[in-house]
C-alpha cells in the first residue's frame, strides 16, 4: 500500500503542489461560468482560495500565479452527487436498519480514487453509505484535497444526508442464502416499505418519550425519581431526519416503490433531497416535480439487473425538461473521471443545451448538496474550485487538464507528463550501454 | 466404426469448419437509392464535400462528386449530412446478454476451462433489445464473443440486421477466444477487488504451455483420425469434440483472439502465436504501448478492450487505457475499438475519441471502428468503408460520428433503410403520452 501510494504522489503530484498558496490566474480561456453565461475570452482570478473576479483582462495582482488557458475551456469543478470513494467502508449490511452507521467515520483520504476523480476534473463528491439497507447510513460530502488529512476534506457547509435504499438491493434478491442461514428481512418491495414505516413510527415515539421527559424535567420542582428515556443511537439520526436537520437520499429504480416512499415521507414529513439512480424517473416525471425532488441519476449504464431493464438514456434529459432537478452521478471510482462524458449523452439523449448538460455534473449537484452558495459555478464570492478542459467539456474529443481546488492545483496533466518523459528518459539512459542497469 | 460414424465425423467438420457466408439479409433487391448532396466521409480515399451515393443490389454503385441520379432513383436529399460507413464494434455481447445480473438472460459465458465447441452464433437472441440501440447510433456490425476459461469458443460476426441469428451471420466463425489472466489484482473501489475477492493467479505463460499441449493433441488426434480413414486395419480414434474444434484454428482456417493483458503475457503470446502458425488477433492488451514495436512486427492487429476502466496497474499513469490506442498505432499496429458490452455497445464511437483526446489521430480514430475491423476479421472487401462495389451499410449522421451530441439520421444496411426505433425510443414515447 506505502508502495502504491509512493508511486500515485509520483504519478500525479507536481513537486510545487502546495506552493501557490490558493492564489491562480486563469487567462484567455472559454469560461464557462454555468450561471452567467460564456465568456468567449475570459479571465479567473481566485485570491486566497475565494474566486474575486471572473471576466476579461484581469490583471494578475503580484506573485500570483498566471495559467495560460488560451484555446481551452474553464469550468467550475466537476462534482458528484453520488460516489462511495474514499471511504474504509461502505455497507453495514449485517442488518436491515442501521442509520447509526456514519461513513463519515470512516473517510479515507489516501484512496487514489481520489486522484482518479481530480484527473477527470472532480472537485467534490457526495460519498454515501451503500445500498445494502432500507435504511443505511449518513454520508459525507468531500474535496478532493489529495494529501490532506481526512477531516480537512469534509465539507462542514453541506446538508447532512440519510442514505435510504429500495428495491433488488434490499430485498436482496441476488445473495443466496446459505445453509444455516435465514433470509433477511425485508425480501419484498411490501416489507422494505412497511420497515421504513416501522423506524419512523419508533422515532416518532422515542421523540415524545424525550419530549415527555423534558417537560417533566423541567416542572418546578422536578419530581423526584425522574428517569431519563434511554439513549438509541438510531432513533437519533431518524429524530434528526424528523425535524428537518437530515435530508434523505433514497436510493429506487422502479416508478412504484419511488412513489411509495414519496408518500411515507407525506405522511412523516421529512424532506427527501434526491432519489438515487432512479431508473424510471421518466415514468414518474410529474410527480417528482411537482414534489420538488431531485433525482442522481446514471447516464446510460443500464440492463445490469431487473429492475434496470426499463433504464433508458432518455431519463435525464427528459426528466430535466420537465423541470426535475437532474445532476448525473457515478456511483464508482472509474466512472467518475468521464462524468462530463455521461453528462454530454444527454444532449443527444433529451436535447439538452450544452449549458444545461454542463449543470447536470456542476451547479445541480451542488444544489442538491445544499453548497450553490460555495461552488458549482464560476461567480465571483464562491470557493475557486475549477478545472481546464482541452476541448469543450461536452465533446467525445475533450480531455481534462488541470483541477484546481481554492485556488491549489491539485492535478496538472502537463506535470504528469513532464514527470513520465523525464522517467522514460532517465530509464533509457540507465538502460543503454554503459549506463548504470539494472532498471525493471 | 460403421459408415454412418464416420461420415457423421465427417458432416461435424464440414459444419464445424464451414467459413463462407450466409446468404446476406434481404438485399434492397431491384430498388436503386441515391443519396445527393451529401458530405461522403470514405474512410479510405479522400472525403468529397459533396457528393452522390448510388446504391442498388444492396451495393454502392456509384460514389463520388460527379455521380449521375439515375432516372427512377429514390432520392434521400442528404444536404447537412455526413455519409459513413457503418462503425463495426471488435468485441461485443450483443445478443447474448440481456440483462447482465440475471443469469436466465446471459449465453456468452459457459462453463469450464476449454470450451472450442461453443459457437456464439448459435445463442444469437437476435431480437435483443441492445441491437437496434446499437444499430440506431450507426454500429452495423458486430463481433459476438463468448468468454470465460481458457479457450471461450467460437466468435461470430453479425450485421446488425435480419429475422433469424443465420440471417444475420456475416461469417458464421469469425475467430476462436483464447483467454489469459487479467491483470487487476486486488485494487480497490467500489464493487472491485476488496476484502474477500480471491486473488488473482496471473500465469499467462503457464497457461500457454497447456495450451500447447491440447493443440498438439489435437494435431495428433488428426492424424490417427486421417490415418484410419485412409487404411481400415487402423483403428478410428474415439470422437473428440476439442480436438475436432480446434482444427480449423490449427490449419490457419480461423484466427485466434487471444485475450492477453500485460506486458509479459503479450510477449509470450506473440512468440506462441509464432511457434503454433497461427493467425492472431489480440484483445484488451492494456500494456501494449510497453511493446508496441514487437506487435508492429509480429504483424498482430489489436482489438482495445472498453476504455470505460481504470488501468490495471496504476504504476502504468492513470491515462495508460487512453494513450495505449495512440501510441501502439504510431508504432504501425493495427488497432480497433470495441464496446466490450451488449448494453452499452452503442458508445463504440466514444471510446474511439477518447484515444484520441489522448493521442491517437483523429482519422486512425475513425478507421479503428471501421475499416480496421474489417480487415482484422477478413470483410474488407464487403464492408469498413463506402467504395464502389461495397455492401451499402451507410449512415446518415448530421455532425462528426464520434461525437456524443451528433444525431444519427438514417441507417442503411445492405441498402436497405433500416428501422431507427429501439426500446429507448419505445418506452419514452409510451410515458410521453401521459
Amino acid at each position: 500500500m506505502k508502495k502504491l501510494l509512493a508511486a500515485a504522489v509520483l504519478l500525479l503530484l507536481p513537486a510545487a503542489v502546495f506552493a501557490e498558496g490558493g492564489s491562480i490566474l486563469i487567462k484567455n480561456g472559454t469560461i464557462l461560468t454555468v450561471t452567467k453565461g460564456v465568456i468567449a475570452k475570459g479571465d479567473v482570478l481566485v485570491v486566497d482560495g475565494v474566486i474575486k473576479a471572473v471576466g476579461a483582462g484581469i490583471a494578475a495582482p503580484p506573485g500570483v500565479r498566471v495559467v495560460d488557458a488560451a484555446g481551452r475551456y474553464v469550468l467550475p469543478g466537476i462534482i458528484d452527487s453520488h460516489t462511495h470513494i474514499a471511504l474504509a467502508g461502505t455497507n453495514e449490511g449485517s442488518e436491515a436498519i442501521t442509520p447509526e452507521a456514519d461513513v463519515g467515520a470512516v473517510i479515507n483520504a489516501d484512496d487514489t480514487s481520489i486522484l482518479t476523480a481530480l484527473s477527470g476534473g472532480v472537485t467534490m463528491v457526495h460519498t454515501m453509505h451503500g445500498s445494502a439497507n432500507p435504511i443505511g447510513g449518513p454520508n459525507v460530502v468531500l474535496k478532493m484535497k489529495w494529501g490532506r488529512p481526512s477531516e480537512e476534506l469534509v465539507v462542514q457547509e453541506a446538508l447532512p444526508t440519510l442514505k435510504f435504499a429500495l428495491g433488488e438491493n434490499v430485498k436482496q434478491a441476488s445473495r443466496t442464502v446459505q445453509p444455516g442461514q435465514t433470509q433477511r428481512y425485508p425480501a419484498t418491495r411490501m416489507g422494505a416499505n412497511a420497515i421504513i414505516r416501522r423506524e419512523f413510527e419508533k422515532a416518532r415515539n422515542y421523540m415524545a418519550q424525550w419530549d415527555r421527559y423534558r417537560k417533566a424535567a423541567a416542572a418546578k420542582p422536578a419530581p423526584r425519581n425522574l428517569v431519563p428515556p434511554r439513549k438509541d443511537l438510531r432513533m437519533e439520526v431518524l429524530a434528526e431526519v424528523l425535524r428537518g436537520e437530515r435530508v434523505a437520499r433514497c436510493h429506487s429504480y422502479q416508478a412504484t416503490e419511488t412513489l411509495e416512499f414519496m408518500a411515507l415521507a407525506k405522511e412523516f414529513g421529512f424532506k427527501v433531497q434526491c432519489f438515487e439512480h432512479i431508473w424510471e424517473g421518466y415514468k414518474i416525471a410529474d410527480e417528482l416535480a411537482a414534489a420538488g425532488i431531485g433525482i442522481s441519476v446514471f447516464a446510460d449504464s443500464w440492463a445490469y439487473k431487473m429492475e434496470a431493464a426499463e433504464g433508458i438514456a432518455y431519463d435525464a434529459g427528459y426528466c430535466a425538461k420537465k423541470g426535475v432537478l437532474v445532476s448525473i452521478n457515478s456511483d464508482s471510482g472509474e466512472r467518475i473521471r468521464r462524468l462530463f462524458n455521461d453528462a454530454a449523452k444527454t444532449m443527444k439523449y433529451g436535447g439538452l443545451t450544452e449549458e444545461e448538460a454542463l449543470r447536470l455534473v456542476t451547479i445541480n449537484p451542488a444544489i442538491q448538496l445544499g453548497v450553490d452558495r460555495i461552488v458549482g459555478s464560476l461567480e465571483a464570492d464562491k470557493q475557486g474550485d475549477i478545472a481546464i478542459f482541452s476541448e469543450h467539456p461536452m465533446s467525445a474529443y475533450t480531455r481534462c487538464d488541470m483541477t484546481i481546488i481554492e485556488g491549489e492545483i491539485y492535478f496538472d496533466r502537463e506535470a504528469v507528463v513532464k514527470e513520465r518523459e523525464e522517467r522514460e528518459e532517465a530509464a533509457k539512459k540507465a538502460a543503454a550501454p554503459g549506463g548504470k542497469g539494472g532498471v525493471s | 466404426m460403421t459408415m454412418k460414424k464416420v461420415f457423421l465425423i465427417v458432416l461435424l467438420a464440414v459444419v464445424v469448419t464451414a467459413q463462407a457466408p450466409f446468404a446476406p439479409a434481404q438485399s434492397g433487391a431491384g430498388k436503386v437509392v441515391a443519396i445527393t448532396n451529401v458530405r461522403i466521409v470514405p474512410v479510405v480515399g479522400a472525403e468529397v464535400p459533396n457528393g452522390t451515393i448510388v446504391v442498388k443490389d444492396g451495393l454502392i454503385a456509384a460514389i463520388g462528386a460527379d455521380v449521375a441520379v439515375p432516372a427512377g432513383a429514390e432520392v434521400v436529399d442528404g444536404a447537412g449530412l455526413r455519409a459513413y460507413p457503418g462503425m463495426i464494434d471488435s468485441y461485443s455481447s450483443l445478443g447474448l446478454v440481456e440483462i447482465s445480473g440475471v443469469a436466465a438472460t446471459v449465453d456468452n459465458r459457459e462453463t469450464g476451462r476449454f470450451n472450442p465447441q461453443a459457437r456464439a452464433l448459435e445463442a444469437i437472441r437476435y431480437d435483443s433489445m441492445h441491437i437496434p440501440i446499437a444499430r440506431s447510433n450507426g454500429i452495423t456490425a458486430a463481433i459476438v464473443a463468448p468468454s470465460g476459461g481458457v479457450i471461450a469458443g467460437v466468435s461470430c460476426l453479425l450485421r446488425l440486421d435480419g429475422w433469424t441469428n443465420r440471417e444475420m451471420a456475416v461469417k458464421p466463425a469469425a475467430a476462436m477466444h483464447i483467454e489469459l489472466p487479467g491483470l487487476r489484482g486486488a485494487r480497490g473501489g467500489f464493487g472491485g477487488g476488496g476484502r474477500g475477492a480471491a486473488p488473482v493467479r496471473v500465469d499467462g505463460p503457464g497457461i500457454l504451455a497447456e495450451l500447447k499441449t491440447v493443440f498438439a493433441a489435437a494435431r495428433a488426434y488428426e492424424k490417427r483420425r486421417d490415418a484410419a480413414a485412409k487404411d481400415a486395419r487402423l483403428a478410428l480414434p474415439e470422437f473428440d469434440e476439442t480436438s475436432e474444434a480446434l482444427l480449423p484454428l490449427l490449419k490457419g482456417e480461423l484466427p485466434a483472439m487471444f485475450s492477453v493483458h500485460s506486458e509479459r503475457d503479450i510477449k509470450a503470446a506473440i512468440q506462441f502465436v509464432k511457434d503454433e502458425g497461427l493467425k492472431a488477433v489480440f484483445y484488451g492488451v492494456e500494456q501494449g504501448f510497453k511493446v508496441a514495436g514487437e506487435l508492429a512486427k509480429a504483424g498482430i492487429p489489436v482489438v482495445l478492450g472498453s476504455l470505460y476502466d481504470l488501468p490495471p496497474v496504476w504504476e502504468d499513469g492513470y491515462d495508460a487505457i487512453f494513450r495505449n490506442a495512440g501510441l501502439m498505432a504510431k508504432a504501425g499496429v493495427k488497432v480497433a475499438f470495441s464496446s466490450s458490452s451488449a448494453s452499452v455497445a452503442k458508445d463504440l464511437p466514444y471510446h474511439a475519441a477518447k484515444a484520441a483526446a489522448f493521442g491517437l489521430d483523429k482519422a486512425e480514430a475513425l478507421r479503428a471502428v471501421t475499416i480496421n475491423p474489417a480487415e482484422i476479421f477478413g470483410v474488407a472487401d464487403r464492408m469498413g468503408s463506402l467504395e464502389k462495389g461495397k455492401a451499402a451499410n451507410i449512415v446518415l449522421a448530421d455532425n462528426d460520428i464520434l461525437e456524443m451530441r451528433t444525431r444519427i439520421v438514417k441507417v442503411f444496411i445492405d441498402g436497405r433503410e433500416r428501422d431507427l426505433s429501439n426500446r429507448y425510443t419505445e418506452l419514452l414515447d409510451k410515458f410521453k403520452k401521459r
